[in-house]
């Protein structure tokens, strides 16, 4: 129980971090980034193995993670710069001219902990795909997660790597979908209908779980901890985990309207007002 | 004029089948895919030789650019193989953002480029594929002119740390550069000096270039011939020497006149050394079916077009 409350405390900080750094830059996404924050906590401080302190591209013997939904990298910053990746300091120069930490993840300027750059949606479970498939050429038996978003999955991308990893027997990859059933236009049933995601990825192949409350800890912990025995066993595993967009910031819950608008001051202070500082702002 | 035999022609794309088997076997983090044209790209001999290396992706090319950027990470050297159109233009996103922006050591490998595709048609004769390649920041960009040299350069590439864009073809063409040649990336070859007009070929068209080349020492004018593999990054040292001694230029190509390697050419010489200039080049058009002679003559990228091509840049010269 103990990591729980810790990962919990990490959540609260790094929520904080995402409405700071939008607030700071007048843009980015906060809905997406809040409503995965505990999934990305529980995977960098609990489920991944890896090496925060000596970033490689290659990251041989360690377990591999790619952002496909590359716009919330809010979260995704201030998970890598909490878990070590970088200097906490750094959040502050978010979408600013010259930074590191460019609206959508890049490789390009050398941020430790980016892989590939992602943005232009659909593109990742290829990518992970590939790499899991290099692991096994290298007889490494870590694993690769990916993040997805529901929306994102109207991509027709996504599908050809859905059937591609089955095929291939591309069994030590977990691919997890954000289903907060939001994009920018509104709700994913009213945009383009995704019907049963789980159920469309099993026809094609695939281990399927679910994670019922993806902003509820101890579930993705459990979640993540059960997919990770599910690998090795010839099929990719699929978790469809249910979020809350905009979740621990109550005037931003399951609405798509701040899927990518930036909150004003007052805004701001009604959001840190609800959400603890653990580990001292940046 | 230096004379250049055919040793017997052969398919540039045969050229790449036999580079990619040799460098799988001496490098063992060589690896390929290719999206249901393994025949077409003659890949059937690295398939086979080695099966673990080689990935069968189905007709699906975007998935083929994402797996190739994510198969790097962790030292692999991915070959993707399928025709020019659905290497580039089907997934330019995906090679924009997850291989080119994404800085990965991804080898794309396109057969069946440019209007010697033939009787398929338009559809699958892309014309434009050098000029969305160059335009990503760090590709190289490469188009071989025989089987020997896309051989060569087959096995080349994988020394080079980044992304290249391979371009060759369908049809059986002279095979006349040496089997043992060293293939420097960027490094563009004098196949013949002149001193009257400077003929810059790629692909398919330096074999023509060589034939204009005849026909203009008959009419007593004297062609430097440079077969220019590599467009991006441009040999511009060797085309600025050329151009001050012949002080006119001819660029020669399988593609389009926008965005291909006369304008790349023309960029240079604006920018260091102003001189005279004719494309021979598809201007603006698709393509169509045929065979590729026919089409080859039909949009004006025949040996007499460079010929005459040749003789209008000279009387601008001139004039």
């Amino acid at each position: 129980m103990s990591n729980i409350t810790e990962l919990k405390q990490i959540a609260s900080q790094v929520r904080r971090d995402i409405v700071r750094m939008v607030h700071s830059a007048q843009s980015g996404h906060p809905g997406g980034s809040l409503g995965c924050t505990d999934f990305m906590v529980a995977l960098y401080f609990e489920v991944m193995n890896h090496n925060a302190a000596n970033f490689n591209m290659d990251g041989q013997n360690e377990d591999l993670f790619f952002l496909s939904n590359g716009h919330i990298s809010p979260v995704f910053y201030s998970v890598l710069s909490r878990s070590g990746y970088f200097n906490i300091d750094e959040m502050s120069t978010f979408r600013q001219l010259n930074s590191r930490l460019q609206g959508h993840p890049t490789t390009h300027e050398g941020l430790p902990g980016v892989r590939v750059a992602s943005g232009s949606l659909g593109q990742g479970m290829s990518v992970a795909a590939g790499a899991a498939l290099t692991k096994k050429l290298n007889g490494d038996s870590s694993l690769v997660f990916s993040l997805h978003g529901d929306g994102e999955l109207q991509e027709g991308q996504i599908w050809e790597a859905a059937m591609f990893a089955p095929n291939h027997q591309v069994d030590n990859l977990i691919c997890t979908i954000d289903a907060n059933g939001q994009q920018i236009d509104g709700s994913t049933e009213e945009v383009m209908s995704l019907g049963d995601i789980g159920g469309k990825f099993e026809a094609f192949g695939w281990d399927v779980m679910h994670i019922e409350n993806g902003n509820d800890m101890s579930q993705v912990l459990a979640g993540l901890n059960q997919a990770k025995t599910r690998t090795g066993q010839g099929k990719p595993v699929l978790i469809v985990m249910k979020t809350d967009m905009g979740s621990g910031v109550d005037f931003m819950e399951g609405t798509h309207e701040w899927h990518g608008i930036a909150p004003n001051d007052d805004q701001l202070a009604s959001a840190l007002n609800q959400l603890e500082e653990t580990l001292g702002d940046y | 004029m230096t004379e250049y035999i055919n040793q017997g022609s052969k398919d540039t794309r045969s050229g790449f089948g036999a580079g990619l088997l040799e460098l799988g076997q001496n490098n063992p983090n060589v690896v390929a895919l290719c999206a249901d044209l393994t025949g077409s790209l003659k890949m059937n001999d690295f398939k086979d030789a080695f099966p673990d290396r080689f990935f069968q992706v189905g007709i699906a090319e975007a998935n083929m650019m994402g797996l190739a950027a994510g198969l790097t990470i962790g030292g692999k050297i991915p070959y993707t193989g399928t025709f020019a159109n659905f290497s580039t233009g089907r997934v330019y996103d995906q090679i924009r953002q997850s291989i080119a922006y994404s800085g990965k050591n991804v080898k794309i490998c396109a057969s069946h480029s440019g209007l010697t595709l033939g009787e398929d048609g338009a559809t699958h004769q892309i014309l434009e594929d050098i000029g969305l390649m160059k335009m990503l920041p760090g590709m190289t960009v490469i188009n071989t002119c025989d089987y020997n040299q896309t051989k060569a350069a087959t096995i080349a590439i994988a020394e080079h740390d980044g992304p290249v864009y391979l371009r060759f073809g369908r049809p059986k063409v002279p095979n006349f550069t040496p089997a043992d040649q060293n293939f420097q990336i960027g490094k563009a070859v004098i196949l013949n000096e002149g001193t009257d007009v400077t003929i810059i070929a790629t692909g398919h068209l330096v074999w023509k270039a060589l034939e204009a080349c005849q026909e203009l020492e008959n009419q007593g004018i004297s062609a430097e011939v440079i077969n220019i593999h590599t467009i991006k990054p441009l040999d511009e040292e060797t085309i600025l020497a050329s151009v001050a001694k012949t002080g006119c230029v001819v660029t020669a190509e399988e593609h389009q006149q926008n965005g291909g390697l006369g304008e790349s050419v023309g960029g240079l010489l604006v920018r260091k050394k102003p001189a005279p200039q004719q494309f021979v080049a598809v201007n603006d058009s698709f393509g169509e079916s045929g065979t590729p002679d026919q089409l080859m003559e039909k949009y004006g990228l025949s040996s007499a077009n460079i010929v005459e091509a040749a003789n209008q840049a000279i009387s601008r010269k001139n004039s």
